[in-house]
C-alpha cells in the first residue's frame, strides 16, 4: 500500500484537479449567460430574428433628435447609413449630447426601437467609444 | 525647456547607474565577505536621479512649460496649482515615472531595513529588482517619454480632464502605486531567496513586513477609488466591476492569499512553492495592472484613452519576466519543507489552506471576466462587454463558505486541533440565522441566499466581536481586519438590499412626488469657479415621515477641455447617504435627476479602513518586539 503521505499527495491533486474543472464550468455557463454583444444599427437592420438577451448599441446621437419628458428621453442612434429609435428611463452621462458618440445598453422592441435600460458615460469630450469608431470606420 | 532637459539626462544617467550597480553586484556576488559600499552609495545615487528627474517633471507642471508634451496634453495655466501637481502622475507617462521613482526608492529601504540578512541574498535581491528598474527606465525612455518637445511652444495647454481634478485622486494613484511597488520587492527577494535556497522561516517573517506594507498601501489605495468613483461619476455606486477596478482588485486578492500563506510559512514551514507563486503572481497582476490601465488597452467607463502602441513592449517585458520567473522557480526551487506527515484536517492551516482556494477563484472569475472581452476582439473581433451579474452569480455563493471558514479558522489551533468546548460556535451560528431571518423576513426575491448570506457574514461578525472583548486571542491585527471583513460584506448587503431610487426629469418649479418622496426643484443659480463656471440647483426633499431637506447638486462646466460634470450632494450620516445628482440635456428646459438613498454607505468605507488598520497593528507589533 501507498503511505500516508502519498495518499495525501494524491488527495490533494484530485481536489486541485476536480475545482478546477467545476470552476471553468461555472465561469463558462456564467460567460454564456450574462455577455453582452455590441451591434451597431446597420448590424441590426442585418439581423434575421430579434435576439431577445441584453446588447449594447453604439453610434451617433443624431442631429435634433433628443426629447424629453418628465419620465423618459428619446432620442435616435445613428452610424450614418442606419439609426435606430431609443426610449429611455433613468440617469443621463454628462457627455450625453447629440452628436457625440454613446453607447446604450437594453433590449430591442424591433429592428427600429429599443428600449435602453443604461446610457454609458464616457468622461472624455475628444474620446469616442472603441466600438463606434470601428463601426464609423466600416461605413 | 530646462526643466525637461535635466529629467530627461537624469533619466539616462539613472539608467546607466543601473547597469554599473548590476556590475558591482555580480563582483561582489563572488567574494561577499562585506557588502560592497559602493552598492549602497550607487543606489542612493540612482534613487537621487529619479528624485530629480520626478521633480523636473513636477516643476515643468507647476511653471506650465507647454514645451513639455506630457504637460501640453495635460495641463492648463488655468488650473489651481495643487491639479497642476497632481496632473504629474494623472497620465501614462508621469505615473511610469512615478512608478520608477517608488522602485528606486523602496529598494533603497530595502537595504537599509534588512541589515540582518545575509549579503548574497540581498545583493541577488538587487540585482533581481534592477531587471526590473531597467525594464522601466526603457520603456519611460523609448516608448514613453515624458520629457518629449513640441515646436513651436503652444501657448496653451489641454488641460486635465475635470473628473480627475479632484483631492482623492489626487492621492489615489501615488498610495495605489505604493502597495503596487512593493509587491516588487516582494518579488526580487522571493526570486533570490529561492535561488539561495534560503527560504525558511526567518525569511518568512522578515519579507512579511514587506508583504504587509503593500497590502496595506493597495487596500487604501483602492479604497480611495472607490469613493472617488462614488461621489464624483455620479452613479451612487461604490463598485462596478469596471476593468480599471479589476485589474486592482486582482493583485490585491493574490496579496491577501500570499499574507495568509507567508503566516504559515512562518509558522510551520509548508507551502513554500505556493509562496513562491502567489509572490510571482502579485507582482506581474500589479504590473499588467498599471500598464493596462494607462495604456489604453481596457476599453473601460473610466477610459483614460491613450494608444495601444506600447503593448508590444509591455508584453516582451511581460513574458521575460515570467519566463525568468519560471526558470529560477523550476531550477533552483529545493522542496525542504516540513513533512506532510503531520497533517490533519481539523487545523488552521487547512482552513488557511481552504479559503486561499476560495481566494484563486474569486480572482480567476475576476481574470477571466477583465481579459476575455480583449481575447474576443482580437480573436474574432467580436465586441462584447462582461457586466456585473457575471461576477455577482459567480463569486456571492462562494462567499457563504468563504465566510464560515473566515469565522471558524481563526479559533482551530496549528496543526491538530478539536472542537470541544466550544458550545459558542453553535449558538452564536443560531443567533445569526435568526437575526438574518428577522431581517429578511419581508423580501420576496432571492430570499434563501440572502438570509444565508447574512447569516454568515453575521457569523463572522459575532465571532469576532466576542473574541474582541473577550481577549483570548492575543492576535488582535487579525481580530481587525476580519471583524472589519464582516462589517465589509454585511454594509454591502444592506445597501444593495434596501437602496432606493428616484430618476426622473424635472423643469425648474416642477415637482415630484411619489408615495415615500417628494422632490421640490425649487430653483438653479449660477458661480464661477477657477476654471468652471457652474449651475447649482436647489432642491427640497421630503421624505416619508415629512422630513425636509436642502440639497445642492451642481453642474460644471469646465473650459479647458471643454467638458461637463456633475457634483453630487450627499448628506451622509451613520444610518444612511442621500445622494442626489443633476444632469442638464442638451437644449431642453429638463433636468435629469437621480435622488438615491443608500443606507450604511459609511461603513462600506469604514470597515475597509478597519480591515487595512489591521495590517498596519500587525506590523507596528512585529517592530515593536523586536
Amino acid at each position: 500500500m501507498y503511505g500516508r503521505k502519498v495518499k495525501l499527495r494524491f488527495l490533494f491533486i484530485a481536489i486541485a484537479f476536480i475545482t478546477l474543472i467545476l470552476s471553468a464550468f461555472l465561469v463558462l455557463k456564467s460567460l454564456e449567460e450574462n455577455v453582452i454583444y455590441f451591434q451597431s444599427p446597420s448590424e441590426i437592420k442585418l439581423l434575421s430574428e430579434l435576439d431577445k438577451k441584453k446588447i449594447r448599441i453604439g453610434g451617433m446621437v443624431k442631429k435634433n433628435s433628443i426629447s424629453i419628458t418628465a419620465n423618459e428621453v428619446k432620442f435616435i442612434i445613428t452610424d450614418f447609413k442606419n439609426e435606430i429609435n431609443v426610449t429611455y428611463t433613468g440617469a443621463v452621462p454628462n457627455l450625453f449630447a447629440e452628436e457625440k458618440g454613446v453607447v446604450a445598453e437594453g433590449f430591442l422592441k424591433d429592428k427600429n426601437f429599443f428600449s435602453a435600460t443604461k446610457i454609458l458615460a464616457k468622461h472624455d469630450e475628444n474620446y469616442m467609444p472603441p466600438e463606434v469608431k470601428a463601426a464609423l470606420k466600416e461605413n | 525647456m530646462l526643466y525637461s532637459v535635466i529629467g530627461y539626462y537624469s533619466l539616462i544617467l539613472g539608467l546607466c547607474f543601473s547597469l554599473i550597480l548590476i556590475y558591482f553586484s555580480i563582483i561582489n556576488f563572488r567574494n561577499s565577505k562585506i557588502l560592497d559600499t559602493k552598492i549602497l552609495s550607487f543606489t542612493f545615487l540612482q534613487f537621487f536621479f529619479v528624485i530629480i528627474s520626478f521633480l523636473c517633471l513636477v516643476l515643468s507642471f507647476v511653471f506650465s512649460d507647454f514645451s513639455n508634451e506630457t504637460v501640453f496634453n495635460n495641463s492648463h495655466t488655468t488650473k489651481p496649482l495643487f491639479y497642476k501637481i497632481a496632473g504629474t502622475w494623472g497620465n501614462h507617462e508621469g505615473s511610469l515615472l512615478l512608478w520608477l521613482f517608488v522602485l528606486t526608492l523602496f529598494i533603497l529601504i530595502f537595504f537599509l531595513r534588512s541589515k540582518n540578512q545575509p549579503i548574497k541574498y540581498k545583493i541577488l535581491t538587487l540585482v533581481f529588482q534592477q531587471i526590473i528598474i531597467i525594464g522601466f527606465f526603457v520603456f519611460l525612455i523609448m516608448t514613453s517619454n515624458p520629457f518629449n518637445y513640441i515646436y513651436p511652444t503652444p501657448e496653451e495647454g489641454l488641460g486635465l480632464n475635470p473628473i480627475l481634478q479632484d483631492p482623492a485622486l489626487v492621492i489615489h494613484p501615488p498610495i495605489l502605486y505604493l502597495g503596487y511597488v512593493g509587491s516588487s520587492i516582494i518579488f526580487s527577494s522571493v526570486l533570490a531567496a529561492t535561488t539561495l535556497n534560503m527560504i525558511s522561516k526567518n525569511w518568512a517573517s522578515h519579507i512579511k513586513k514587506w508583504v504587509l506594507i503593500s497590502w496595506f498601501f493597495l487596500t487604501i489605495g483602492i479604497l480611495l477609488g472607490s469613493i472617488w468613483a462614488y461621489y464624483e461619476l455620479g452613479w451612487g455606486g461604490f463598485w462596478f466591476w469596471d476593468p480599471v477596478e479589476n485589474v486592482s482588485l486582482m493583485p490585491w486578492l493574490a496579496l491577501t492569499t500570499l499574507l495568509h500563506c507567508i503566516l504559515v510559512l512562518e509558522k510551520k514551514l509548508i507551502l513554500t512553492s505556493w509562496v513562491i507563486i502567489l509572490s510571482i503572481t502579485t507582482f506581474l497582476l500589479s504590473m499588467s495592472g498599471t500598464f493596462l490601465v494607462r495604456s489604453g488597452i481596457l476599453n473601460s467607463v473610466h477610459t483614460f484613452a491613450s494608444d495601444p502602441q506600447r503593448g508590444l513592449f509591455i508584453l516582451i517585458f511581460l513574458f521575460s519576466l515570467i519566463f525568468l520567473s519560471l526558470f529560477i522557480f523550476f531550477f533552483f526551487h529545493k522542496n525542504n519543507e516540513n513533512n506532510l506527515s503531520s497533517f490533519f484536517w481539523l487545523s488552521k492551516e487547512t482552513a488557511i489552506i481552504i479559503n486561499n482556494w476560495f481566494m484563486m477563484y474569486f480572482l480567476s472569475v475576476v481574470l477571466i471576466g477583465t481579459i476575455y472581452p480583449i481575447f474576443l476582439d482580437v480573436l474574432s473581433s467580436q465586441k462584447i462587454s462582461v457586466g456585473p451579474p457575471f461576477y455577482h452569480k459567480l463569486i456571492i455563493p462562494f462567499l457563504i463558505p468563504f465566510l464560515l471558514i473566515m469565522a471558524i479558522g481563526p479559533k482551530l489551533k496549528w496543526i491538530r486541533s478539536n472542537l470541544e468546548n466550544k458550545i459558542y460556535l453553535i449558538s452564536l451560528l443560531v443567533i445569526s440565522i435568526l437575526l438574518s431571518y428577522l431581517i429578511v423576513k419581508n423580501f420576496e426575491y432571492n430570499f434563501l441566499i440572502n438570509s444565508i448570506l447574512i447569516s454568515s457574514a453575521l457569523y463572522l461578525f459575532f465571532m469576532n466581536l466576542r473574541d474582541f472583548f473577550i481577549q483570548k486571542y492575543q492576535n488582535i491585527s487579525q481580530n481587525i481586519s476580519h471583524f472589519g471583513f464582516s462589517l465589509l460584506i454585511l454594509s454591502i448587503l444592506f445597501n444593495n438590499l434596501f437602496s432606493t431610487e428616484v430618476i426622473t426629469n424635472l423643469k425648474v418649479g416642477e415637482t415630484f412626488e411619489s408615495s415615500k418622496t417628494k422632490i421640490i426643484f425649487e430653483n438653479v443659480s449660477q458661480r464661477t469657479g477657477k476654471n468652471y463656471e457652474s449651475i447649482i440647483g436647489n432642491f427640497s426633499i421630503q421624505n416619508s415621515k415629512g422630513k425636509v431637506e436642502n440639497f445642492l447638486p451642481e453642474l460644471r462646466i469646465y473650459n479647458q477641455p471643454n467638458i461637463v460634470t456633475s457634483e453630487a450632494d450627499i448628506k451622509t450620516t451613520l444610518i444612511s447617504d442621500k445622494f442626489i445628482v443633476i444632469n442638464l440635456v442638451q437644449n431642453q428646459d429638463y433636468f435629469n435627476i437621480r435622488y438615491q438613498v443608500k443606507p450604511f454607505m459609511i461603513w462600506i468605507w469604514l470597515s475597509v479602513v478597519l480591515i487595512s488598520f489591521g495590517g498596519l497593528i500587525s506590523l507596528l507589533k512585529k517592530k515593536y518586539e523586536k
